[in-house]
């Protein structure tokens, strides 16, 4: 697992890598000449144009080597202690982006987009599982009911919509049609606003409606699946013959017998919508990681986006982690003797 | 895995409602986009991003059908030519453009545009006149043609903002009580400010001694607030040439990445279980690490930092998209090399690649088309959302990059739903065909789901 990491960001620092060295060269030249330029003594101490020239430039590759950008960014050098330093989560100074507060620390940055992601997309994960289980056992109960049609045709069929579309939609419905909820979810007061809380929940609502309506046909369908194949087994019909009554069955036998892969499921499915994360908050404007990695990307903020994409990818391993912990809980076969 | 001969899958696809429906629906799309390469010109969509091109199309406008719908009319978008008249009376020629528009609607149009081309010499009057459903004649324009002692060509627009229109229709107001503005006032009843409907004839005449006027080019555009099959988007594009190219786009997208990983996946896993031990595990681990790379924000990356064009996006998309096919079909592979013809063959000393492209593959191919199928929504969805974060390929109208456009511009806050909903549903349909015809492929080849 920690492999996987380390190849990770080591993708992401050689993709963005070359085009960060140039923009912070330019930078630096930018900068000397801004500098030079400013105190006119210098200007006037040359006579030859050319000499001045050599001069500035000569600022410019002192200053280069003194930041270390003289090696190239795959130079082992440079490439450890990138490494080493992400490791130890010091993500250092974003170039351009900056939190709400005024920061320009990328570890600070994220610390205060990351609980709202968490936030919207742990609670329409749980609403959506709840939802899910609920009416997937109910339609396991009785295939072929209506219940169990209904359900079936709604997974097909809203597993096809982008959630992202379904959102502009949702915006255009709530938001101009009938304007109950605000087009943009990020909310117009500061964060130490007492109200803020509030104010956050109530923009967040449309972003969950949306995930759930998505979502929940999805998960529906998998639940009765599982169901379906556990309510073949030989232990349910025992059950039955036993005369318990259907009803007890699926909810207290069956329903946990299915609890391995639906948890798997779910804790994979928490930190898959993570990745998705960055569309859906770009549509609705929610101020969380999402956005953060979108408006890095299109700024090109490297330390941005190496964080970003370090921690999403920890969030990912961890849940994969968590899952294969759970089933071993939830399923007491697979644990081991000891 | 069960061995289900061809004939026997095309028996049951046939059976099957839902895969006939999928079946249906992709020779829907498929049909649309033959008839769109053919007939709609290829200039269209490589003009795409060209302002010029629709600048006498109007902005942000409903779909014309939605008149039929409501009772208030909209007035529609209008491209008028003109019938042409000449006459001639003591040597002076007169060459008349008249352009008839019968006007029903319930609100008035945004403005008028006449755009002419003529070929003459010598000095001419134009004079614009507008002759209304009530009898009344107002005087527009009064100007000259630039004075030329040769043949000249020469292009002109009039527009229904010109300040001197404004004036010369002031000056006729005295005596005919009309409410503000050029085009109000044109369009509206005497005495109050209801629009007058019937039929109004717009006339250019061009007077011009001896000799006359070659009208070249001639139109008038009426701006309405409707157009069109699709409406118009903010940049005044025509939404259906977009929605129409984009249809051969996506499933060219969607189908070569599915393809291509499919394909990759397969002959990976086939090729690891097949194998074994040492290459197996390797192969195997390889696998899980792409597996644990989150996918979209490197899509995103990749497509910041290497290319957007849409044949690399293809490749990028292949990457992310062929592992769980390569796990699935190890298995498989795993499975099948117990069996004893290809244990046979192994005696036999073929050569592995013949026994795995000769036995072991075509055991899996009702199980590829079944993937190939299922893969494809994924990636029409997976594109759409990369352009829709505005990291498509411009130069090609897919359904994400009008959906991008839209989001832009802000389209859900302001109502334009005519931006928003078509694109997003030509996704979903293009998806749930495939998605039918992938469930009713599967449920063939894995009997145990049909319950």
């Amino acid at each position: 697992m920690f492999g996987v990491l380390m190849i990770t960001l080591l993708l992401t620092i050689s993709l963005v890598g070359s085009n960060m060295d140039t923009i912070l060269k330019q930078g630096i030249i930018y900068q000397v000449r801004a500098e030079i330029t400013e105190n006119t003594t210098i200007s006037q101490a040359f006579n030859e144009p050319e000499e001045f020239e050599k001069f500035v430039q000569q600022k410019i590759d002192e200053r280069i080597k003194t930041l270390g950008l003289d090696e190239p960014w795959y130079s082992p050098q440079r490439l450890g202690y990138t490494m080493y330093k992400i490791l130890i989560l010091d993500f250092g100074n974003a170039t351009f982006l900056a939190s709400d507060s005024g920061s320009s620390n990328v570890g600070e940055i994220i610390l205060e987009k990351m609980p709202k992601t968490v936030l919207l997309f742990t609670t329409a994960t749980i609403i959506i599982s709840v939802i899910g289980i609920l009416l997937g056992a109910a339609s396991s109960n009785k295939i072929g009911s209506k219940t169990d049609r209904i359900t079936s045709t709604f997974a097909v069929i809203s597993s096809s919509f982008p959630v992202w579309w379904i959102g502009m939609l949702m915006i255009f419905v709530f938001a101009f049609v009938w304007q109950i909820f605000p087009a943009r979810a990020t909310p117009s007061i500061e964060p130490d606003d007492p109200g803020y809380i509030l104010a956050l929940l109530y923009h967040m609502a449309l972003p969950v409606i949306t995930i759930v309506l998505i979502g929940f046909g999805a998960w529906a369908y998998l639940v009765r699946n599982f169901m379906v194949g556990i309510m073949q087994e030989d232990f349910i019909n025992a059950k039955k013959t036993m005369g318990i009554s259907k009803k007890k069955i699926v909810y207290r036998h069956a329903l946990r017998n299915a609890a391995p892969p639906i948890v798997t499921i779910l804790a994979l499915s928490l930190s898959g919508s993570l990745g998705g994360a960055i569309i859906t908050e770009a549509v609705f404007d929610w101020p969380g990681m999402g956005r953060l990695y979108f408006e890095a990307i299109s700024v090109m903020d490297l330390p941005v986006i190496i964080g970003s994409t370090y921690i999403l990818t920890v969030l990912f391993l961890i849940s994969i982690f968590i899952a294969d912990l759970l089933y071993g809980y939830f399923d007491p076969r697979v644990r081991t003797s000891n | 895995m069960s061995s289900v001969s061809t004939d026997e899958i095309k028996k049951e696809f046939l059976k099957s409602r839902l895969g006939l429906t999928g079946i249906f629906i992709l020779a829907g799309l498929i049909i649309i986009s033959i008839t769109t390469i053919a007939i709609i010109p290829t200039s269209t969509f490589q003009d795409w991003n060209n302002p010029e091109k629709w600048i006498s199309y109007p902005k942000t406008s409903v779909p014309s059908w939605v008149n039929f719908l409501s009772s208030d009319k909209i007035p529609e978008h209008k491209i008028i030519s003109p019938e042409i008249f000449e006459t001639k009376n003591d040597g002076i020629i007169l060459v008349s453009q008249q352009f008839g528009i019968s006007f029903e609607y319930d609100d008035y149009p945004s403005d008028f545009i006449f755009e002419t081309k003529t070929k003459y010499s010598d000095s001419h009057l134009v004079q614009i006149k507008v002759l209304r459903p009530d009898g009344v004649t107002l005087e527009l324009l009064s100007t000259t043609l630039p004075y030329s002692e040769t043949e000249t060509t020469h292009s002109q627009r009039y527009f229904s903002t010109d300040d001197m229109m404004k004036k010369n229709l002031k000056l006729q107001k005295n005596e005919l009580d009309f409410s503000e503005g050029t085009i109000e006032t044109v369009f509206s009843q005497l005495g109050n400010n209801e629009i007058l409907k019937g039929n109004y004839i717009f006339i250019i005449d061009t007077y011009g001694i001896e000799e006359a006027i070659n009208v070249l080019e001639s139109k008038m555009i009426l701006g309405g607030k409707a157009f069109g099959i699709m409406g118009t988007d903010e940049l005044r594009r025509d939404l259906a040439i977009g929605l129409l190219w984009g249809t051969p786009l996506a499933l060219f997208i969607g189908i070569s990445v599915s393809i291509g990983s499919v394909v990759v996946g397969l002959i990976y896993g086939v090729y690891s279980g097949y194998k074994g031990k040492k290459t197996d595990e390797v192969m195997m681990r390889f696998n899980d690490i792409i597996y644990a790379l989150p996918a979209l924000p490197f899509l995103i990356i990749l497509a910041v930092t290497i290319s957007n064009s849409i044949f690399l996006m293809i490749g990028f998309l292949m990457i992310f998209s062929w592992v769980g096919i390569a796990k699935v079909s190890r298995s498989m592979s795993l499975q099948i090399k117990t069996r004893q013809y290809v244990e046979a063959a192994k005696i036999m000393g073929q050569k592995d690649s013949k026994i795995i492209f000769r036995h072991i593959l075509p055991q899996l191919l009702p199980y590829a088309f079944a993937s190939i199928a299922i893969s494809v929504p994924a990636a029409i969805t997976t594109e759409a959302g990369l352009s829709f974060l505005g990291l498509g390929d411009p130069s090609f109208p897919t359904w994400g990059q009008i959906l991008h456009d839209a989001n832009t511009y802000g389209a859900a806050a302001q109502g334009f739903w005519w931006w928003i909903v078509p694109p997003g549903i030509l996704i979903a349909v293009t998806g749930l065909a495939f998605v039918f015809i992938g469930n009713a492929l599967d449920s063939i080849i894995n009997p145990k789901l049909k319950r």
